[in-house]
């Protein structure tokens, strides 16, 4: 089974590097008539990065799902192909994220065999995730870039460690809900008519959150604080299966948001420009404005890639990247694009099935949702069927940190099938010990 | 959980369904609105941004290229080396206010985009510059700039046209615009100089010469004469009209008198050399008669869209409701009441006189070729209009030529040529008198056929005797007409044309130059942009500056702004004969993965 797995990935992965490397001469003689002088060398990287990656995978997951890391190559090519169609020297820094990312990714495989044991240091990621959110808040060592103050400045290098923080709470509510969910799942605290946990348990898991979440707004990041809401009341609703946490937390949402849109001129704003980004179609709706023209005058065909002139949106290798991948592919690239990201979710979703490992199966879940929510927030932002809040396209958009992050979460997905594929029986002994750890 | 997460997937569809949607939305079912809509400025700007050929006049000067320039929003700015001289011929383009002239009619074979270019580019797909046209046009720089020169700072227009072919060699109108300030990228600028122009007393983005209509005055006599050679009843000696001082039509007591009280009748080569009045409305209202008037005026082309190969021609007006009002058929006999003709209409009356009565399409294209200088595309002369038989059109000529040997028109005469014409001085009825001055004419080799023919309209005018069509406009289409027959360019646009592509003449770059000193030193004549509307602008502007003090409520000082220099890089050496792929250095390639 594994050998056949393996085989089908390296021929999906063979398939991505044509496309990828096709695309990127496409896109260069599209805009100025030349095939790339350095073809040669870019697809010999192409073809060394993923086949490096393969052969890890061949190594140390040999069972684990084919599809994760060819969709990932696939978007990130394309994103790579997009962004050097924007601005050539933010594709040089993402093609060095890109080997940075592989590398993690690869770091990844062989550094955590059994994802089980992150069980263990559920604290550790607790506290690492809530650190990593507060890094940009430190003087000193925080950017803000953008109005959003996500930023950690090393030397010339800029990070999001929000990125990296979005893994280790997932791995901290994984483990930590898995646990109580029992407890979670059943009502003896009487709060009125309600029934609710009990405070001692939900607690943590409402502190953790809850700091995120302040953290983030008072950061001014919308975007991650509306995936991080999300994420955490999918694996609530997952653990516990009482929708009464998704009813609830939605009126909670309902109420903040409301708050906040009173509160917040910055707030106001971004409803103001969803409602109607005609009303000031040169200032303040000028992104999401020129976004629609860029997708419209690309149609159903697009205008080919390299070919639709000079891209005016802002911020066109990062949030907006799929407005600029919408024009020049049209409707026909952007559905791929959303293809992808769907079968991303349901290979994600498929491995959380498989497992029975409580845990692992939870973290699946909680890493395909903040994958496919991410993706969807920004899409919908972008589309204007949401108001926009800006976060990543996963993979595709210019942003290391995001990159490395989002190799990181395809390994442990990877790991997790891989655990799971190469288990002759269930073990179901793994799950109570892994479970006891010490609290 | 499992049944948990399967809800999950089932929700995450949803919302990638939702997202699909809205795709469909915005690519599909709104596209068109939204490529529509006022704030886009992509269509234009992929428009803008198409490489485009170059224009080049008959004689080889350069009218027209693309440069490409950088920090703007836009690649591509078109620049126009011959500033203003030739500003009413090609046209503007302009990102903001679009295009006219040449480039808004030939804007399909300048971008590549006819069928024949479009078939030729199949087998070259992927380099795209490589289908562009490069058009040679009809008129010549020596011409247009005699023209200009004899025109001085008076506001009128001339036509020049070789009768043969229909081919346009000159069409100046003063005031005119200088196409580079439109076609800036600055849109601050082009805005700005858009404003000047449209407050600009005399209309300088219109192009006069074929744009707008006057009163032709007595030059319309030549259609009186032909309508009435045309009709078979008039000829060269019949009939005779009475010597007198004025003629009265029927149904009315205001007799039209002759210029100055002269007395004057006679036939056809004694009544036009003197241009006389009271026979002329005779003629028409007495002779002619109203059907064959109107018949007569039409076969010039008058009622009738002229089909030049440029935009928005005018149509020059020959009443038709003469029922009953034969004074006003005695008027539009000689010109006036509700006659009126562009300047390009009466330079065809001209031609039809000098060319066997036939009148060509009046064009300026002469050939399209690609960029390796092979032909795409030659204007075709055709007939438009045949108004006077072989017969009748040398009679008109003997009556021109006789009112350029002792007429009014002795101003035309050109030593070792044959030369005919007709003045006009078109009453303007205005207090104080003010009139427009016409000339009509043709000249040839003699004995031979009319090589080139011309009109020329001096506006406004004092009424005297010392501002008539003979003495304001004669000299300037003499030398108009000089030009044509004798000037260095005289044997271009003709059929022989000239084997080397266009894009070869003299100002071209040549192969070998860096194209690194473009901006600074090497093109420093034909790239440098004005530096401002009513500084120096290319040749002429002196004019618009002469002009800007006498016209009041013009602004001043705030005109001046620096444009941004174009900088010509990138250009193949030696367009023509191919682009050498390697010289292209317009971006440095993509950052490569490190290795």
């Amino acid at each position: 089974m594994g050998r056949s797995r393996r085989t089908t990935e390296l021929g999906l992965l063979v398939l991505v590097a044509i496309i990828t490397v096709s695309a990127y001469t496409l896109a260069s003689l599209g805009t100025d008539a030349t095939i790339p002088a350095n073809i040669g060398t870019f697809l010999g990287v192409v073809v060394a990065g993923l086949l490096l990656a393969h052969v890890v995978v061949r190594r140390l997951a040999p069972n684990a799902d084919p599809t994760l890391l060819p969709l990932a190559g696939l978007l990130n090519g394309l994103g790579f192909v997009t962004i050097a169609r924007v601005d050539e020297d933010l594709a040089w820094q993402q093609a060095l994220w890109t080997g940075v990312g592989l590398t993690a990714f690869c770091g990844t495989l062989v550094l955590i065999r059994r994802v089980r044991v992150l069980e263990g240091y559920r604290w550790t990621f607790a506290l690492l995730g809530v650190v990593l959110l507060l890094l940009p808040m430190v003087p000193g060592l925080g950017k803000e870039i953008n109005g959003a103050r996500i930023w950690v400045g090393l030397g010339p290098m800029s990070f999001q460690p929000g990125e990296a923080a979005k893994l280790c709470l997932a791995v901290f509510f994984a483990s930590y809900l898995v646990e109580k969910r029992e407890l979670l799942g059943m009502g003896t605290w009487k709060v009125g008519p309600l029934l609710l946990p009990d405070p001692k348990h939900l607690g943590p898991v409402l502190g953790a959150w809850g700091i995120s979440l302040v953290v983030m707004i008072v950061e001014k990041d919308l975007g991650s604080s509306l995936l991080f809401f999300t994420f955490f009341l999918v694996m609530l609703w997952v653990a516990t299966q009482r929708l009464f946490y998704v009813v609830l937390g939605f009126g909670l949402f309902a109420v903040g948001a409301y708050l906040a849109w009173t509160q917040f001129a910055h707030v106001q704003e971004r409803v103001d420009i969803w409602l109607d980004p005609w009303s000031d179609p040169k200032g303040s709706g000028f992104q999401v404005v020129e976004a629609a023209f860029a997708m419209a005058f690309g149609g159903v065909t697009g205008t080919g890639l390299g070919l639709s002139g000079r891209i005016a949106i802002p911020a066109a290798e990062n949030d907006f990247i799929f407005a600029v991948i919408s024009q020049e592919l049209g409707l026909l690239g952007g559905t791929a694009i959303l293809v992808a990201y769907l079968l991303m979710v349901g290979a994600g979703l498929r491995i959380a099935i498989r497992t029975d490992v409580a845990f692992e199966k939870l973290l699946a879940a909680g890493l395909t949702t903040l994958l496919g929510v991410q993706a969807f927030i920004i899409l919908a932002g972008v589309t204007r069927l949401l108001p926009l809040t800006g976060v990543a396209l996963p993979f595709v958009s210019y942003g290391g940190t995001s990159l490395l992050a989002n190799y990181v979460l395809v390994a442990l997905l990877l790991r997790i099938s891989d655990d799971e594929g190469s288990r002759a029986a269930p073990r179901p002994l793994a799950n109570a010990t892994a479970g006891s750890a010490p609290r | 959980m499992n049944e948990r997460i399967r809800r999950l997937g089932i929700v995450l569809m949803v919302l990638y369904a939702a997202l699909f949607v809205r795709l469909n939305v915005i690519q599909v079912a709104e596209q068109e609105d939204l490529n529509e809509h006022p704030e886009n400025a992509r269509p234009i700007q992929r428009e803008f941004n198409r490489p485009r050929g170059t224009i080049v006049s008959a004689d080889g000067a350069l009218l027209a290229e693309s440069v490409e320039v950088e920090g703007a929003t836009f690649d591509r700015q078109r620049v126009y080396p011959e500033g203003e001289l030739f500003g009413h011929v090609t046209g503007y383009f302009s990102f903001l206010y679009g295009a006219s002239g040449v480039e808004q009619q030939y804007n399909d074979e300048l971008t590549g985009n006819t069928l024949e270019q479009q078939l030729e580019g199949l087998s070259d797909l992927l380099a795209d510059e490589q289908n562009t046209g490069n058009l040679r046009l009809t008129v010549r720089k020596d011409v247009q700039t005699v023209a200009r020169d004899q025109l001085g700072q008076r506001q009128g227009s001339v036509v020049a046209i070789d009768p043969r072919t229909g081919a346009l060699l000159a069409l100046w109108s003063w005031p005119a615009f200088d196409p580079n300030l439109l076609a800036t990228v600055d849109a601050a600028a082009a805005t700005e100089a858009w404003d000047f122009y449209e407050q600009f007393p005399g209309k300088p983005l219109q192009a006069k010469a074929y744009q707008e209509r006057y009163f032709p005055g007595s030059t319309f006599k030549t259609v009186t004469a032909g309508a009435g050679l045309r009709s078979g009843k008039v000829s060269a000696t019949e009939p005779d009209y009475p010597v007198t001082n004025s003629y009265l039509p029927p149904q009315t007591t205001q007799p039209i008198s002759n210029f100055g009280g002269s007395s004057c009748g006679g036939d056809l080569f004694e009544i036009m050399p003197v241009s006389c009045n009271s026979a002329f409305a005779e003629m028409g209202t007495e002779t002619v008669g109203p059907d064959d008037m109107i018949d007569g005026a039409e076969s010039f082309g008058f009622n009738a869209e002229v089909p030049i190969d440029l935009p928005d021609p005018a149509e020059s007006a020959f009443p038709t409701d003469f029922e009953d009002n034969l004074p006003k058929l005695a008027q539009a006999s000689i010109g006036q009441n509700d006659v009126q003709a562009t300047p390009l209409q009466m330079a065809l009356v001209a031609a039809a006189a000098g060319n066997d009565g036939e009148i060509m399409k009046p064009h300026v294209l002469d050939e399209v070729r690609d960029n390796e200088g092979n032909l795409v595309e030659r204007y075709d002369p055709r007939r438009w209009k045949e108004p006077l038989s072989a017969g009748d059109a040398a009679t008109l000529r003997e009556a021109m030529i006789r009112t350029a040997e002792d007429g009014t028109a002795t101003g035309l005469l050109i030593p070792g040529f044959e030369v005919g014409g007709k003045t006009g001085t078109a009453q303007l009825g205005t207090d104080p008198p003010r009139s427009h001055t016409w000339i009509i004419g043709f000249a040839g080799p003699p004995g031979g056929e009319a090589t080139v023919a011309v009109a020329v309209v001096v506006l406004d005018q004092p009424a005297s005797s010392d501002f008539t069509g003979g003495k304001i406009a004669a000299p300037i289409a003499k030398a108009v007409m000089e030009q044509a027959l004798t000037g260095s360019g005289a044997d271009a646009g003709s059929d022989e044309s000239p084997t080397e592509g266009p894009g070869q003449d003299e100002g071209a770059l040549a192969p070998g130059d860096d194209p690194s000193l473009g901006a600074d030193s090497g093109a420093v004549g034909r790239h440098d942009l004005p530096v401002s509307v009513e500084g120096y602008v290319g040749t002429g502007t002196y004019r618009l500056q002469g002009a800007l003090r006498a016209a009041p409520q013009a602004r001043s000082r705030r005109h001046v702004r620096r444009l941004p220099r174009p900088r010509p890089r990138a250009r193949p050496p030696g367009r023509g004969q191919g682009a050498v792929p390697g010289v292209r250095q317009g971006r440095v390639l993509r950052g490569a993965l490190p290795a």
